[in-house]
């Protein structure tokens, strides 16, 4: 992270930074966005604890569980990074819009839509190259999830509604569309007791990483994190989106294109979230149905938060969630834990990250008084 | 369900039946999030209180045997939830927004996981009121069996639009909706009062919820509240804050909402899944025709964030 960011916390904090080290002056900010987070977690931890111990669970054996489930072996290691991919992609898909001060929580909609527009594109090209049906399929993907969000963004800047709320009742709409096609026109005649699209084909699948079970969907992921990262903070459009989050009428005044940044910043990160759908498509499902709807979307708003909608910082947060709902089945398996606990986990999570962001620039020590 | 003799005629009365049953739960939610909103808050978790409501409510009539003392304790779950919602928010520097979302998948993961035991027995539901015994016929019938909640709900939106006018605490929930600064020169914390109108939208919802689990569709499943809870909130925005137009939408979205298990009962299965998406639709379409870039809308309290 820049000192840059590191300032403008500073400034945001109200809280003018007493004398001290030359050290914390410079990098309290930084080391707070880290500290923050990481006692947030560890409370929602302790707290998740306390819950499993009223249900007359061991809370040491849930922490031990839950990090042999998530890094303790080679393949909990893989199942991690399988599952961080999508949460990379999907939080990226709440982040980009946050440097607008926008509110977007519909990534689940256009990973759906992603995953449909870029089956299909597959299945019309049927007997091309693998390569080409694969690049047609993230072409698709992107530009499918990618007009689904920007349709709650177009929404916001010229008729007013509300983004949030607007791109969660997508998210509905594009479950029912997914379901309409996958039971009616796309539906193939095989499939019996789970309507599915026809498959792929495997050649058409992108495969893994060699030497690993991780498929390539991850690579995906992290150029995606890194490319946003540039975008925002190395670049003048990027600045340009940041200066208009800050304050729209100071935007309008030096000129900025306010609208355009709107919509390009919702396709970009529709489009994030519709590659990750294609990838659950061409990486682990090799075809579309409802399993798709598997909460990725909802689970990379978490994400996104976590990391403080920065880009770079989701890469870590998501390898963290997804080894948390990796851990999801031993947890199940070992303790008796129903699946949903790691929804409850989350949720927590999610309560004291948010309840947190009351600490920034309050913290002593940081402030240079130790 | 489908019966030749009174053939296409199925499908209004079906619209009709699900106007009373679906739009329970809508009612109850918007009026809820209407006062939450009034005091100049948001608050989207309540589609986890929906589910919250209606998974204690199961749980709690499956124990006591008494379906109205699992209401109760659903209207208790959502306060509760309402209050750690509004206790985050008074926080500084917290955004309703995000906490709202935070709460929207803690509600939902609390209640499955909870819900577990609940998914095989069967609890206690709701009686209801037989309205229809002057009919012969048994769609007329079923349409007309009302829940006393339904009821309950409707007498309440004109009450709350009584109480937001006249009494004491209607013109405070409104003062700290409208300027939190007045209400401050007035002496009255702005937190507190907040604190209590999210608790009381949290009631209403949790009561909502009940309805869904004891008496329609009257199970407990994971499956049991798909975006109600949310499409309640964004249904606020449309009624601009007025409690009596919270009930007339709230009817007009449990009408749309029961088409399409209404046109599958007379054979027309192809766009089952598209007309289940038809509140959905029709929120979004609402609010597309409703919402202007230019003004904030009329009615909409000023502390607001959504409408900013």
């Amino acid at each position: 992270m820049t000192t840059e960011a590191a300032d403008s916390t500073e400034t945001v904090g109200a809280v003018a930074p007493a004398a001290g080290p030359d050290f914390l002056q410079r990098h309290g900010g930084t080391i707070e966005y880290v500290l923050i987070p990481g006692a947030a977690l560890a409370g929602a931890l302790i707290v998740f604890g306390i819950f499993v111990a009223m249900f007359g669970k061991n809370p040491l054996d849930l922490y031990f569980y839950m990090y042999y489930g998530a890094f303790g072996t080679w393949f909990s290691w893989q199942n991690t990074l399988t599952r961080a991919a999508p949460l990379i992609l999907t939080a990226l898909c709440t982040a980009l819009p946050a440097q607008l001060g926008m509110v977007i929580i519909g990534g689940e909609g256009a990973l759906l839509i992603g995953a449909l527009s870029a089956t299909s594109a597959a299945l019309a090209l049927q007997g091309m190259p693998p390569l080409v049906v694969q690049i047609a399929m993230v072409f698709a993907g992107v530009i499918g999830g990618g007009l689904w969000i920007m349709l709650s963004g177009g929404l916001r800047q010229y008729r007013g509604v509300n983004e949030t709320i607007s791109s969660l009742l997508l998210v509905y709409i594009a479950l029912a569309i997914l379901n309409h096609l996958v039971e009616g026109a796309m539906r193939d005649p095989a499939s019996l007791n789970k309507p599915s699209t026809r498959e792929i084909g495997a050649a058409n699948m992108i495969g893994s990483i060699p030497g690993t079970d991780v498929h390539w969907g991850l690579v995906f992921g992290l150029i995606a994190a890194i490319a946003a990262y540039i975008l925002i903070y190395h670049t003048v459009f990027g600045f340009a989106a940041r200066v208009a989050g800050g304050n729209v009428r100071a935007a309008k005044i030096v000129g900025l294109g306010v609208s355009k940044l709107i919509l390009t910043i919702c396709f970009l990160a529709g489009g994030a979230a519709g590659l990750a759908g294609m990838i659950e498509v061409a990486a682990v499902q090799g075809r579309t149905n409802a399993n798709l709807a598997a909460g990725y979307g909802f689970t990379g708003i978490l994400v996104a938060f976590l990391a403080r909608q920065n880009p770079l910082a989701i890469v870590p947060v998501a390898i963290l969630l997804g080894g948390i709902s990796a851990s999801g089945g031993l947890l199940q398996r070992r303790l008796g834990l129903p699946d949903a606990s790691v929804l409850v986990l989350q949720g927590i999570i999610f309560v004291f990250v948010l309840a947190s962001d009351a600490l920034y620039g309050r913290i002593g020590f940081l402030k240079g008084k130790s | 369900m489908a019966d030749a003799s009174i053939g296409l005629w199925t499908v209004p009365l079906a619209v009709l039946g699900g106007a009373i049953r679906v739009s329970t739960p809508f009612l109850f939610v918007s009026l809820g999030e209407c006062i939450t909103e009034r005091s100049g808050r948001i608050n989207l978790g309540l589609e986890g209180t929906l589910v919250m409501g209606a998974m204690s409510a199961y749980g709690i009539s499956y124990l006591s045997g008494s379906p109205w003392l699992g209401v109760f304790a659903a209207g208790i779950t959502g306060a509760l939830l309402g209050a750690l919602h509004a206790g985050i928010c008074s926080l500084p520097r917290v955004n309703d927004v995000a906490v709202g979302i935070a709460l929207m998948l803690f509600g939902t993961g609390l209640a499955f996981y909870l819900g577990k035991p609940l998914i095989e027995p069967t609890a206690p539901r709701l009686p209801a009121i037989d309205f229809g015994w002057w009919s012969d016929i048994p769609q007329v019938r079923a349409a007309l069996r009302v829940n006393v909640l339904f009821l309950i709900g409707v007498a309440l939106a004109p009450i709350l639009y009584w109480a937001f006018r006249t009494t004491r605490w209607g013109l405070l929930i409104r003062t700290a909706g409208e300027s939190a600064d007045a209400a401050r020169a007035m002496g009255h914390s702005v937190l507190l009062i907040r604190l209590r109108a999210t608790m009381a939208g949290g009631f209403l919802a949790g009561i909502g919820g009940s309805f869904l689990s004891l008496f329609y569709p009257g199970s407990w499943n994971e499956g049991l509240s798909s975006g109600q809870g949310i499409t309640a909130v964004a249904l606020v925005i449309f009624a601009r804050w007025d409690p009596l137009l919270c009930l007339w939408a709230s009817l007009a979205f449990g009408g749309a909402a029961a088409l399409g298990p209404a046109l599958q009962s007379v054979g027309v299965t192809s766009g089952y899944h598209l007309f289940n998406a038809a509140p959905y639709i029709l929120t979004l379409a609402i609010m597309i025709i409703t919402c202007s870039p230019k003004r904030t809308l009329t009615g909409a309290p000023a502390e607001l964030s959504i409408t900013r």
